[in-house]
């Protein structure tokens, strides 16, 4: 676009006295076309943005005229089938078990990211990074089937001697933190490599040693970058369904035992979804009002990330 | 282990000071990190060893020729869903990649970064590339009623809400293939006289097409997986017929897996760990697939 203006600028004056040599080049009216179909197709994410506010919107307008909204937000119970509804209990469980999903994944998607931008050779490298992709690739349902069937049973009960149900929320944290490990570990291998060698030299020419320059100097130079990564992973953790559904039961409790079942917002959705849910009744509209929630909780973790990523990229 | 490493690494850091990382707390530092970086590695293993263990009994050939059956779980298949999942694959193909590829061009070759609409659309991708997948269910909920369908858990209604889901994804990995192509091959095209448009269609896309195949199919792969959003749109579990096209209705894989893994009985979970395991070889074929794609076509400028 620019490039055809400036000839046609430098066009017209050395093109004034001879006629059939015009370096204006020919009208191109589709080039506008095109430009604004694939203009059109750029928005429609943003449509799509707006679509899902407009659709969890309408419905919960309708729960909310039926259901006080102050209750719903400040409420300890959650008891659909008597018509109680405070959010709480969902709330409580979801943050739980990202807490203990965190837990898991900070630590080792951090090690994982220290050791692959800071230690690792190439070829380490080329190894480990396609499985962490694959450990990225595996489907949420098989990782709930796992924490049901082997990090239940085997690892809590049989090794570790815990008192756990069928389901609990400890398993399904565990099992959701090996989930976001890639996510935490490979943002935050891109922000610690973003950091410049110069200041790795500069710290190891002052005597630093390995160990001393990767906490000391690089940690805290990706810092914010890393924080993003961690930022997205908690995003991740609080928006995934079925390990949730799975694993946690379908329970809505105020326990603040990881070693109860316990029903959060997502496998609320999973859960109800499930039966019958005639558009405008109820339940359906509990649906988009639970749906709200978990995405107005995401939206707000997603701009604190997107701030931070913004900060990293600015610093070098 | 840790110190073998640390003799054997390759990089131009501190080559020559290597005894100051042999004492006590860099070692357990090292270690750690090694720990860290193989805790994937077994849960890996760890979890397909197990579910293949547990999937034995049932690796046969009803389980994928054989539709799904609640009264004899002994002999159910799941014919269905991976039918069921393939057209929905298409469906999802056919409506995320023309639509990525096309928001990709324009914001790497035509949109003026400056201005406040394009900002928009960037904090936006941004920020749906981690809106929760059951979102995305819902949104398909009210798209389908919008368009007028009201049979519910059709292939349309599915396709819609997981080609939403991989937008993101496909549009980020196509504008880091654009981008890859080098800026001269751009400007030699422009100063032999072509439009923005020729230039993108005839040098800078035909150059990108290997990444952009790799990165759609690793979307592709992520969504094959998804269960949420299709549980929300209500799709169906014991469908006994193959799916025969867009507006059929259908059950999916994943789906199948969730409804056998909620079941009781010790036959529904060795279904369904069969069925996992059909999963991940159809994520493991079009990983491979990509992962070809990227290793045989790939240019490096």
């Amino acid at each position: 676009m620019s490039s055809s203006a400036t000839t046609a600028a430098a066009g017209s004056p050395s093109g004034a006295g001879l006629q059939p040599v015009s370096l204006r080049g020919r009208r191109r009216p589709g080039e506008a076309v095109i430009k604004g179909v694939l203009f059109v197709s750029a928005m429609i994410s943003v449509i799509t943005t707006a679509g899902i506010i407009v659709t969890l919107i309408r419905p919960s307008l309708d729960f909310f005229a039926e259901v006080e909204i102050i209750g719903f937000l400040t409420g300890s119970e959650w008891a659909p089938q008597r018509g109680v509804f405070g959010i709480y209990p969902l709330v409580k469980a979801t943050f739980l078990i990202t807490a203990i999903a965190l837990t898991v994944a900070v630590p080792v998607g951090l090690g994982a990211a220290m050791y692959l931008s800071e230690y690792a050779s190439r070829r380490t490298r080329k190894v480990f990074k396609p499985v962490l992709e694959l450990l990225a690739g595996v489907p949420s349902v098989v990782y709930g089937f796992f924490a049901l069937a082997v990090v239940t049973p085997w690892l809590l009960q049989d090794l570790l001697n815990l008192q756990v149900g069928f389901t609990n929320a400890l398993a399904a944290g565990l099992v959701l933190g090996v989930m976001i490990v890639p996510t935490v570990a490979s943002l935050s291998e891109d922000a610690m490599s973003a950091v410049p060698l110069a200041l790795r030299q500069g710290s190891l020419a002052m005597g630093a040693n390995r160990m001393q320059t990767t906490l000391r100097v690089v940690f805290p130079a990706a810092l914010s970058g890393i924080g993003a990564a961690i930022v997205l992973g908690l995003s991740r953790a609080v928006g995934e369904t079925m390990i949730v559904a799975l694993a946690s039961g379908a329970l809505p409790s105020t326990s603040l035992d990881p070693r109860d079942g316990m029903q959060a917002m997502t496998g609320y959705m999973a859960t109800t979804a499930g039966g019958e849910n005639p558009v405008g009744s109820t339940s359906y509209n509990t649906l988009f009002a639970v749906g709200l929630t978990l995405f107005l909780i995401t939206l707000v973790i997603n701009i604190i990330s997107i701030r931070l990523v913004r900060r990293f990229r600015q610093e070098y | 282990m840790a110190s073998l490493t640390a003799t054997t690494r390759s990089t131009v850091l501190a080559s020559g000071r290597r005894s100051r990382d042999t004492n006590l707390s860099s070692v357990v530092f090292l270690v750690g990190l090694w720990a860290s970086l193989f805790f994937g590695v077994v849960v890996l293993l760890v979890l397909i060893v197990s579910t293949a263990i547990d999937a034995l009994p049932r690796l046969d050939g009803p389980l994928v020729t054989d539709y799904y059956s609640g009264i004899r779980p002994e002999q159910t298949g799941f014919r269905a869903g991976i039918f069921g999942s393939m057209w929905l694959m298409l469906g999802t193909a056919l409506l995320a990649v023309p639509l990525g590829i096309a928001s990709a061009l324009y914001l790497e070759e035509f949109a003026n970064r400056h201005r406040w609409y394009n900002k928009l659309i960037e904090v936006n991708l941004q920020n749906l590339a981690a809106v929760p997948s059951v979102v995305y269910g819902l949104l398909a909920v009210a798209a389908m009623s919008l368009l007028g369908f009201n049979q519910r858990g059709i292939v349309l209604g599915g396709a819609i809400a997981l080609a939403l889901l991989i937008l993101p994804v496909v549009i980020i990995t196509t504008r880091e293939a654009v981008r890859a192509v080098p800026r001269e091959i751009r400007d030699g095209s422009m100063a032999l006289g072509a439009t923005v448009w020729q230039t993108t269609w005839r040098q800078t896309l035909p150059s990108a097409v290997p990444g952009i195949a790799t990165g759609t199919i690793l979307g592709l792969s992520r969504a094959i997986g998804e269960a949420a959003p299709l549980l929300l749109l209500g799709v169906a579990i014991g469908v006994r017929f193959d799916p025969n096209g867009f507006l059929s209705v259908f059950t999916a894989l994943p789906l199948q897996i969730y409804t056998s893994t909620s079941q009781s009985r010790e036959e529904f979970q060795t279904a369904a760990a069969a069925a996992i395991i059909v999963l991940l070889v159809m994520i493991l074929g079009m990983n491979a697939l990509a992962i070809f794609i990227r290793n045989k076509f790939q240019r490096t400028w």
